[in-house]
């Protein structure tokens, strides 16, 4: 092997993840900005180009746009909440000293074993009783309860690793365990609760079945779910070429948020939990 | 829980059991019919599959100009069937108020009425008597009507004409003469398949099956609503598309076939013959380019074994959710939705095939759609499927024997014994 | 890896257990509304079934359910289904261990890229992590569509069509390569936060031996990672035990080559209305899930609780 190969080597190799990570999305763009009738092509680039499927996608009878704030909402504050419970509870498992704490978080841990399928006809149930169908809380509630286990263990595993001498210090300086928490620990654990708050926001974000089935007024509906809800022209029809717009306006906010913090969220791993 | 009423505590008796005191010990109580207090007047909602044509909201707008009181809003849910199924039931299983006026799809009648998530609806008031008794048929259960036919399906032939005419045939009225068409046409026509209908493993597949045994003079259930699998009849029935996937004639492709994948094989040129509902020959007429086919193609009453075969009945009813608010609103938007002059408009806007008899035979109507006579044929004739509560589970059963048989698994004998056997259990 | 303490044992221990409880209350009442109490209501209804007949004059349905014992689960080994029961567990089992050694050999591949220094290395691992990004619901879309008779997968592909929805080794084979590209970038993820504590030193050293690049990947890397990637491994696992949308939006439900349990529950529950047995496979599964992961980090010691964190560094 020559020298120029081997160094040409790892390039290869990055081009094609690179290509197997994209090309699926890169379809995905392709086909949304085909036109109706040409929607089967199969050419890498689309000719002519057209915005047709988009301009579909926010046709006023979709409701797309305002499903898009319904899941900024879910998503926003399940974010919110889960970051605020599972600080306080991580806090308290990783750098209090009390009875049944591993299994405490064991049993946290251990919830997020059940199959979320199962989990939905009792909810279903639940929240006939108190009325939270068609309801915000009723898709966000279950979120935050599918997200805490993994941000509490996450953020568990991010306190444990500080100093113990941090409390102390900050204690002969005067200071409550509260003002501990929230003058010397929180500044110090903010690149783990960032991690924690993008992971939360993506699953918030992606939650798909519970939203589908807690709400059936349409403008209460998040974005997956009007997207899969999608009508095309006829009876059997589905417009695969709107599909994908809606699908490419959904994933991009994840993508830019993605790209503007990817060296945050592996910041946030590497420091914290996963060691 | 109390709260409910009756109604409540049925359609949700998925809660009971959460509560100690309304199960283990409850043996289940006899329900007795719901009482049909149709009242409350003021807005309600239209849950449907797609609208077809953009039709429905004009019809809605006529209603709505005419009620400002009691506007009707349209709620289009998934165009997958099953979804839609899933959706309505959902809605009815949370109590939600949300959903008014169903659609139904012509199956659901008996597990949405025996569950009572629809209100029983009185006869008297509608013109079932101008309407094709078959239809009518499927809106009801136990000899009580529960929903209002307002279209029809039934299955056609869709066939190349010019390929046909080349050839000097006419078009097949049994599955040999199709066999022979085929075998005297593909040769110059590579590319080309010969047969192809909705074989994918889903609802479709239930009504093409139920079809062939149909066509071939058999039964899927008998008239005591039992199965009868075990004749000669549905045998052949399944050896028809046993074979035709075989041989090839059924090209592989279609088993991945839904309504719209197979619309589109056809518009292609890839079809000669494609089993298909009425919706596809404004589609496949259409000169704007995205047909191959356009002015190519007629339609023909199904093939059979020995003679002209028999379609599934298809088609949509309309019912009042038990959860709905203004009941008496809903009742007469089905009057009006169902109305010969509404049914008329939607024919001649969408294509879709009315259950007003008369219109079929009117002159103006069958010059614009040449189809009509045929599509009248083939309601008449057609077959329906087993009006039972468990229907999504005999469906699944039919889906597993033919779909596992027309893969190449098992033969066609032992798909139809247990078939049988799985269907007495489900209809006992 | 800075020697870490457990805290100081000291005089604050007095408060510190009420205030350890109010800390931790909020996210044990979430999870007691949302998880637990679902579970509670789930494994009673295992034990119950509808009552489902129909009254002769009306037509109308019996209401309320009945007890019946263990014979939801007994009819999943013996019943009439117990065929589609066991098919199941076998895609359950098959897809989660292949499609978790895949994701994990692509998982690490990809980790190493992205720990790669070079030009345009954040453009590199945003893209990596797309796939993570888009949508579930959005992905079983995308991939159906790639996937039809006549998508795109079978345009790039040479020879005759593939018809990857029907039912058979290629539909499987459809719901691994949808997976693991969801997936592999998340353990990606979690394994690049694991490579980037690793000292520079300890290359450097292996360096300095003489050692290939494969023998300090074998013999540095790896073990570095070992408890991170353990980790990211049981996560995955039983995320994949429970596997779904896939199966079900992609190549559809009933198929034998990708049913699995929880396909299974879903379709008892949703499409049949028979929420005993679909019960009965939730909580089935709910067990296999817990041996397995009880196995696990028995077997291979993943520290999951992070018990140990204080103590060993």
């Amino acid at each position: 092997m020559s020298t120029r190969l081997r160094s040409a080597l790892p390039y290869l190799g990055i081009a094609a993840i690179v290509a197997y990570c994209l090309a699926p999305f890169y379809w995905m763009l392709v086909s949304s900005l085909r036109r109706t009738s040409d929607i089967f092509d199969s050419g890498p680039i689309p000719s002519p180009l057209s915005f047709e499927s988009y301009t579909a996608a926010f046709d006023d009878r979709n409701g797309f746009l305002r499903s898009l704030l319904n899941s900024f909402i879910v998503a926003g504050a399940t974010t919110v909440l889960v970051l605020l419970f599972a600080t306080f509870a991580a806090y308290a498992l990783a750098r209090l000293t009390f009875r049944f704490k591993n299994a405490v978080l064991a049993l946290i841990i251990a919830t997020s074993m059940f199959p979320g399928i199962s989990l939905l006809i009792p909810l279903l149930d639940l929240f006939s009783d108190i009325d939270w169908i068609n309801t915000y809380q009723a898709m966000i509630v279950p979120n935050v309860g599918y997200v805490l286990p993994l941000a509490v263990w996450n953020l568990t595993a991010f306190f444990r690793q500080m100093p113990g001498e941090l409390e102390e210090a900050a204690q002969i300086d005067g200071c409550t365990p509260a003002q501990a928490f929230r003058k010397v620990i929180l500044p110090i654990a903010t690149p783990g609760v960032f991690t924690t708050a993008i992971i939360t926001f993506i699953a918030a974000w992606n939650e798909f079945i519970i939203a589908l089935s807690v709400v059936n007024r349409e403008e209460l509906k998040t974005a997956p779910v009007i997207t899969s809800q999608f009508t095309g022209t006829t009876q059997f029809d589905s417009p695969f070429g709107t599909q994908m717009a809606a699908g490419v306006i959904v994933t991009i906010p994840l993508v830019i948020l993605v790209l503007l913090f990817q060296r945050r969220i592996v910041a946030g791993l590497t420091a914290g939990g996963v060691k | 829980m109390a709260r409910q009423g009756l109604i409540g505590r049925i359609g949700i008796a998925a809660v009971l059991v959460l509560t100690a005191s309304a199960c283990g010990t409850d043996s289940g109580s006899r329900p007795t019919p719901p009482q049909a207090a149709l009242d409350g007047v003021g807005p309600i909602t239209l849950a449907t599959g797609k609208d077809t044509s953009g039709n429905l909201q004009n019809q809605i707008d006529g209603w709505n100009s005419a009620h400002p009181d009691q506007r009707v809003s349209l709620i289009e849910l998934p165009e997958n069937a099953d979804a839609q199924r899933q959706q309505m039931v959902q809605n009815a299983q949370t109590r939600s108020d949300t959903y008014a006026v169903l659609n139904l799809d012509v199956i659901w009648t008996a597990e949405f009425a025996a569950n009572q998530w629809v209100v029983q609806l009185p006869e008297a008031e509608f013109p079932l008597d101008k309407l094709l008794p078959a239809t009518v048929e499927t809106g009801t259960y136990f000899n009580r009507l529960y929903a209002v036919p307002t279209n029809s399906d039934g299955g056609l032939l869709y066939y190349r004409k010019d390929l046909l005419d080349a050839a000097g045939l006419t078009p097949p009225k049994t599955w040999a003469e199709l066999s022979a068409a085929c075998a005297k046409v593909l040769p110059a026509n590579p590319g080309t398949s010969c047969y192809a209908g909705q074989f994918e493993k889903y609802e479709g597949l239930t009504v093409n099956f139920s079809e062939a045994v149909n066509s071939a003079g058999g039964a899927v259930v008998g008239p005591d609503g039992k199965p009868t699998l075990d004749t000669e009849a549905a045998r052949k029935g399944l050896e028809f598309l046993v074979n035709g996937v075989k041989s090839g004639e059924i090209p592989g492709k279609a088993r991945t076939f839904k309504e719209e994948e197979g619309r589109r094989a056809f518009q292609a040129g890839e079809l000669v013959f494609h089993r298909q509902w009425p919706y596809q020959y404004l589609k496949a007429a259409a000169t704007d380019g995205s047909s191959a086919v356009a002015g190519k193609f007629a339609v023909a009453p199904l093939p059979g074994l020995t003679g002209p075969g028999s379609s599934t009945l298809g088609g949509h009813n309309l019912a009042v959710s038990a959860f709905a608010k203004n009941k008496k609103t809903a009742l007469e938007f089905i009057k009006y939705l169902s109305s010969e002059e509404q049914q008329r408009a939607n024919l001649e806007k969408s294509s879709q095939a009315p259950t007003w008899a008369a219109l079929y035979d009117d002159p103006a109507l069958t010059a614009r759609f040449p189809y009509l006579p045929t599509l009248k044929q083939s309601i008449l004739g057609a077959k329906r499927r087993p009006a039972v509560v468990k229907y999504q589970e005999v469906s699944t059963a039919i889906q597993n024997a033919v779909y596992d048989a027309m893969g190449g698994k098992g033969d066609v004998g032992g798909a139809l014994t247990g078939l049988q056997a799985r269907l007495s259990e489900l209809t006992k | 890896m800075t020697a870490v303490a457990d805290p100081p044992r000291s005089r604050r221990r007095a408060g510190t257990g009420r205030l350890a409880a109010a800390l931790v209350s909020p996210t044990l009442v979430v999870l007691g509304l949302v998880v637990a109490y679902p579970i509670v209501s789930a494994v009673r209804l295992a034990f119950y079934q509808r009552n489902d007949g129909v009254d002769p004059e009306t037509g109308l349905l019996e209401t309320g359910y009945r007890f019946v014992g263990i014979d939801n689960f007994a009819d999943m080994v013996t019943g009439a289904t117990a065929g589609r029961f066991l098919n199941a567990l076998w895609n359950t089992t098959t897809f989660t261990v292949v499609g978790v050694a895949v994701e994990v050999v692509l998982g690490v591949l990809m980790a190493l890229v992205m720990h790669h220094a070079f030009r345009g290395r954040a453009l590199v691992r945003a893209s990596i992590l797309v796939p993570w990004a888009v949508p579930t619901a959005i992905a079983g879309l995308l991939w159906n569509w790639v996937f039809q008779a006549d998508g795109v997968a079978n345009d790039l592909l040479p020879g005759p069509a593939i018809l990857w929805t029907t039912d058979g080794l290629q539909a499987w084979f459809a719901v691994i390569i949808a997976d693991t590209w969801k997936t592999a970038p998340f353990i990606g993820l979690l394994v690049l936060a694991g490579l980037q504590v690793i000292p520079q030193e300890v290359y450097e050293a292996a360096r300095l031996d003489g050692a290939s690049p494969w023998r300090q990947f074998s013999s540095v890397t790896l073990p570095l990672v070992r408890p991170t990637l353990l980790v990211a491994v049981l996560f995955r696992i039983l995320d994949t035990l429970r596997m779904f949308d896939l199966p079900y939006t992609l190549v559809g439900p009933g198929k034998d080559a990708t049913d699995t349990v929880t396909v299974l529950a879903f379709e008892e529950a949703v499409r049949f209305g028979r929420y005993g047995p679909a019960s009965a496979y939730a909580v089935f599964l709910f067990l296999y899930v817990a041996v397995v992961a009880f196995v696990f980090v028995r077997l291979l010691g993943a520290d999951v609780v992070g018990a140990r964190v204080g103590r060993n560094r």
